[in-house]
């Protein structure tokens, strides 16, 4: 089944970049092939690697004339389109560092970023993307220019920073006509080792840090991977993560154009699984979060379906899962069970894929947080060959993953070629390999605290197991102690308890303390039905929330997972919280991931409230709506016990 | 748009009594186009009469109604719809059980010229012609009113606050010179009337639509936020006109809404 070593893309030099690769790949294929598809108005149109090159070119010119040099930034800000990789791909041309911010962030982040990075440009897409720089323009003094594509909303905005990406490609076009060698002249000066990504990690600690990326480190990355799972040029992939997020830059761009696979982009974000579905990708890397939306789906649709066809769900899942861990166990399948999961299979899994935009997937790997075991044994019972992931954005995405029939569901499995991962005496996972970055920007200290000896010290705790897999434990200050001493990893009872499908998010406390107590997010539209369905009315999230018949749903569903745990690892209180984690409350970072400081400080009282004998906790706190204005709230939280 | 001087609708002293109620007594106005001009009152004033009698549905007893500097009293409401003017109702009228995209389709039916023979053939022009239709509707209407992700949904299935769009999203289907609007924020939530209130903006100033409105509406907030001009009706009688402050600071305008005079300087911030 291993396809390892079956790719030969362009050997990674110290010369070559990813621009150059860029035009090499758009010679190559021009007119011919399709490099990137977008659905609009409702049609997906397609844009050759000829049209892809000349837009490119028209922006990187178009963006010389307003002044941008060698090694100047330009920020970047909107959803996944096309115009937003050509600006992309225009600013590494010219031999410009891209920025990447993910479009839902608000304007202090922004502002931290662009004036932090002294980014010359801006890229939007549009009005909210405009109001955002225009708010921000007078403390970013580096700042010249803004970009924006869409002009929906903007028929009334005069402000001279602003100019349409049509004006820059106008410019450009006039500048090709002066100067035609300009453009290769500029990617050909471009060498491997200079800087093309500037990457701000969200951080679950402190303000963003900036990755330092090279060409090099990029391509690298890119390569390895594919040594492992070759992508073909004949491959769909649906871009619609945020840029901003390493696992997509690492699949759009250092995958995309050493392998040559078109890229398509969802018409708008509301309608990614939609679009998702009707391209059916061969290639797949989402966070946890998607995959556990996927499974929420599937199990609120069968709340909901007629008697037979749950019947002949339960029935499938069964065969699914059996197969699945002898598969897990590599154990040999035995043919009647060959014979039942294939009938299985027609029957409901392989529409159960289909639904989910999964019909013709060959790799799909999830990364960037931890993924409970359940939903891991979920994708494999219903035939998708999931695969964990383990990277960070200081090693260009990603340094170790699963191989295909070597799948264990507690492991993210073995580095990739080229890289070599250890573990230091006090437990925490190090790694070196072409692709580690080469320093945060303007952060010194923090660069000499990550990088030793050329190895990255990636902040977490796991070790390395007999079959040669990594097993990420947790972030080293996250792991808890318990009652009597051994180490925990929150994150696993969490991941658990998300498979319930009325759980949004858990945080789970218990670092020295005489017992585990949860923090639960309910998952609004399931809950909601369900309670709907129970004939009880709410108006709200903070009503519904609070409710003691969602209590006890909730109570259930803990309860079932403790079953399988150590008695000192069970959950034994908990509350549900009136609100969901938000990034814009800085309780998650904009991937999602639990600020776990944070939120320690921010819900003192109700911590306080799990660990004492009272049955409620008073709260009063301050919530931010999107568009930054501020409302306090105070109430009273329930703390339950789960009994059993 | 800029407001032009340009009077395009007339609606000229006009009564409209049902049995011994009378709804309207004597109204006169003039929209001019371009603009967005706004009816206000307690319920049961006569502003949905109002409505009624400008798009056809009723005939007033007396008074004249013009548009575009012709009389349009005899007309017919689809007589009317060609002509220019639609609407939208209070309570949602649209075909439940069928999808969005064929319920704004069908508010494009005015426009299509192929007949039942050359419609079943489906050749060359016709179906040319369709093409040409569904591009309006996905450019013009789906993206200015972002709806793009219920396009294939089944109406009777969609939350309120999507139906109200879906329902203006017909009603700009016929390509109107002038929308009438009744009561489009009723019911919404708070982030539904913003982006109802930024679409009837777009609707009147982007390039491609300029379309006069006419907006019945209770929302204080928004209709002195964006209406140039404002008309106050009360028991079918016109009580004030004018713009915005000079209409909230009418003492008529206070009595009528008794009580309730600080909801008219309320706004939803």
């Amino acid at each position: 089944m291993s396809r390892a070593g079956s790719f030969e893309g362009t050997p990674i030099t110290r010369d070559l970049t990813i621009p150059k690769l860029f035009s090499q790949s758009a010679r190559k294929y021009w007119d011919k092939k399709v490099a990137m598809r977008e659905k609009e108005f409702g049609i997906w149109v397609p844009i050759t690697w000829k049209q892809y090159y000349e837009n490119v070119k028209a922006i990187a010119l178009g963006m010389v004339s307003l002044g941008l040099q060698r090694g100047d930034k330009v920020a970047m800000i909107g959803d996944n389109r096309p115009e937003a990789l050509w600006a992309e791909m225009a600013t590494m041309c010219v031999g410009g560092i891209g920025i990447w911010l993910f479009q839902d962030s608000l304007i202090d982040e922004v502002q931290y970023i662009i004036d932090h990075s002294e980014a010359k440009l801006v890229v939007g897409e549009g009005q909210e993307e405009v109001d955002k720089c225009l708010m921000i323009k007078a403390k970013c003094p580096k700042l010249k220019k803004m970009l924006w594509d869409d002009p929906k909303g903007l028929r009334g905005y005069d402000d001279p920073i602003l100019i349409s990406l049509r004006e820059i490609m106008a410019l450009g076009r006039d500048l090709d006509k002066k100067d035609p060698g300009l453009f290769q002249d500029m990617i050909m000066k471009g060498k491997g080792d200079d800087v093309c990504l500037l990457f701000y990690t969200s951080g679950t600690t402190a303000l963003p840090k900036g990755a330092l990326l090279t060409h090099y480190n990029m391509l690298t990355m890119g390569s390895n991977l594919m040594q492992v799972d070759p992508y073909f040029e004949t491959d769909d992939f649906v871009s619609y993560l945020p840029f901003a997020w390493i696992g997509e830059q690492m699949m759009s761009i250092s995958c995309g154009i050493q392998a040559g696979f078109t890229l398509n982009f969802p018409e708008e974000p509301e309608t990614a699984q939609e679009n998702i579905r009707e391209i059916g990708p061969h290639v797949m890397f989402a966070p946890p979060r998607i995959y556990e939306q996927m499974v929420r789906d599937i199990q609120v649709k069968y709340l909901d379906a007629s008697w037979s066809k749950r019947k002949a769900y339960e029935w499938a899942m069964k065969v699914g899962y059996h197969v699945a861990d002898l598969k897990f166990s590599k154990k040999p399948v035995r043919w009647h069970w060959k014979v039942l999961n294939g009938l299985a299979y027609l029957g409901v899994h392989k529409k159960l894929k289909d639904h989910l935009g999964l019909s013709r997937i060959r790799d799909t790997y999830t990364g960037g947080a931890a993924m409970g075991p359940d939903h891991f044994r979920f994708f494999h019972a219903i035939g998708v060959n999931l695969k964990q992931i383990y990277g960070q954005t200081e090693i260009a995405g990603i340094s170790v993953l699963h191989r295909d029939g070597d799948i264990k569901f507690d492991t993210v499995g073995k580095p990739i070629p080229g890289t070599e991962v250890k573990i230091t005496p006090e437990g925490e996972i190090i790694s070196k390999s072409p692709s580690v970055f080469i320093g945060y920007y303007k952060m010194p200290e923090e660069t000499t605290r990550a990088l030793r000896d050329g190895w990255l010290y990636s902040g977490d705790t796991g070790f390395i197991d007999t079959d040669g897999h990594l097993v990420v434990f947790d972030r080293t200050k996250d792991v808890m102690t318990l009652g009597d001493g051994t180490k925990f990893a929150p994150q696993y009872l969490e991941t658990r308890l998300k498979f319930s499908p009325f759980i949004k998010d858990v945080w789970a406390i218990g670092d020295r303390r005489p017992y585990v107590a949860a923090v639960v997010c309910i998952d609004y539209a399931v809950v909601g039905k369900w309670a709907e369905s129970q004939n009880l009315v709410y108006t709200s999230y903070s009503e519904l929330s609070q409710m003691p018949d969602i209590y006890e749903l909730v109570r259930k569903e803990i309860a079932k997972m403790n079953h399988d745990l150590p008695p000192l690892a069970r959950v034994k209180q908990f509350v549900n919280l009136y609100k969901e984690f938000d990034p814009d409350d800085d309780e998650l970072t904009r991937t999602r991931k639990l600020r776990r400081a944070f939120v320690e400080e921010r819900y003192k009282d109700i911590v306080s409230g799990l660990y004492s004998s009272h049955d409620h906790v008073q709260m009063d706190t301050t919530i931010t709506y999107e568009d930054g204005r501020v409302a306090r709230i105070k109430t009273d939280l329930r703390v339950m016990e789960v009994a059993g | 748009m800029a407001v032009t001087k340009e009077v395009q609708l007339k609606v000229d002293d006009i009564y409209m009594a049902f049995g011994g109620v009378q709804a309207l007594m004597g109204v006169s106005l003039e929209v001019r186009k371009g603009e967005i001009f706004s009816i206000i009152g307690p319920n049961g004033a006569g502003k949905t009469v109002l409505l009624n009698c400008i798009n056809g549905l009723y005939r007033p007893q007396r008074g004249h109604i013009h548009f575009e500097g012709r009389e349009i009293d005899k007309r017919r409401p689809y007589q009317r719809a060609r002509m220019g003017i639609s609407r939208t109702f209070q309570k949602i009228e649209l075909f439940k059980g069928t999808t969005v995209l064929d319920n704004i389709r069908l508010g494009r039916h005015i426009h299509l010229k192929s007949g039942l023979i050359s419609g079943s053939v489906y050749l060359g022009k016709t179906a040319r012609e369709e093409a040409e239709h569904r591009d309006f509707i996905e450019r013009e209407i789906i993206n200015l009113l972002e709806i793009e992700h219920i396009r294939d949904k089944i109406v009777g299935m969609l939350p309120y606050g999507l139906q109200k769009r879906v329902e203006l999203a017909r009603a700009l289907a016929l390509n109107p010179k002038i929308i009438l609007l009744d009561e489009p924020l009723a019911g919404l939530n708070l982030e539904e009337v913003e982006d109802m209130a930024r679409f009837i903006l777009d609707i009147n100033e982007e390039e491609k639509w300029q379309t006069t409105c006419v907006l019945v509406e209770h929302d204080m907030g928004v209709v002195m936020d964006i209406s140039h001009r404002v008309m106050a009706l009360n028991f079918g009688e016109k009580i004030a006109e004018g713009t915005p402050p000079e209409v909230q600071g009418n003492p008529e305008v206070i009595k009528a809404y008794l009580g309730e005079a600080e909801d008219l300087y309320v706004t939803r911030r």
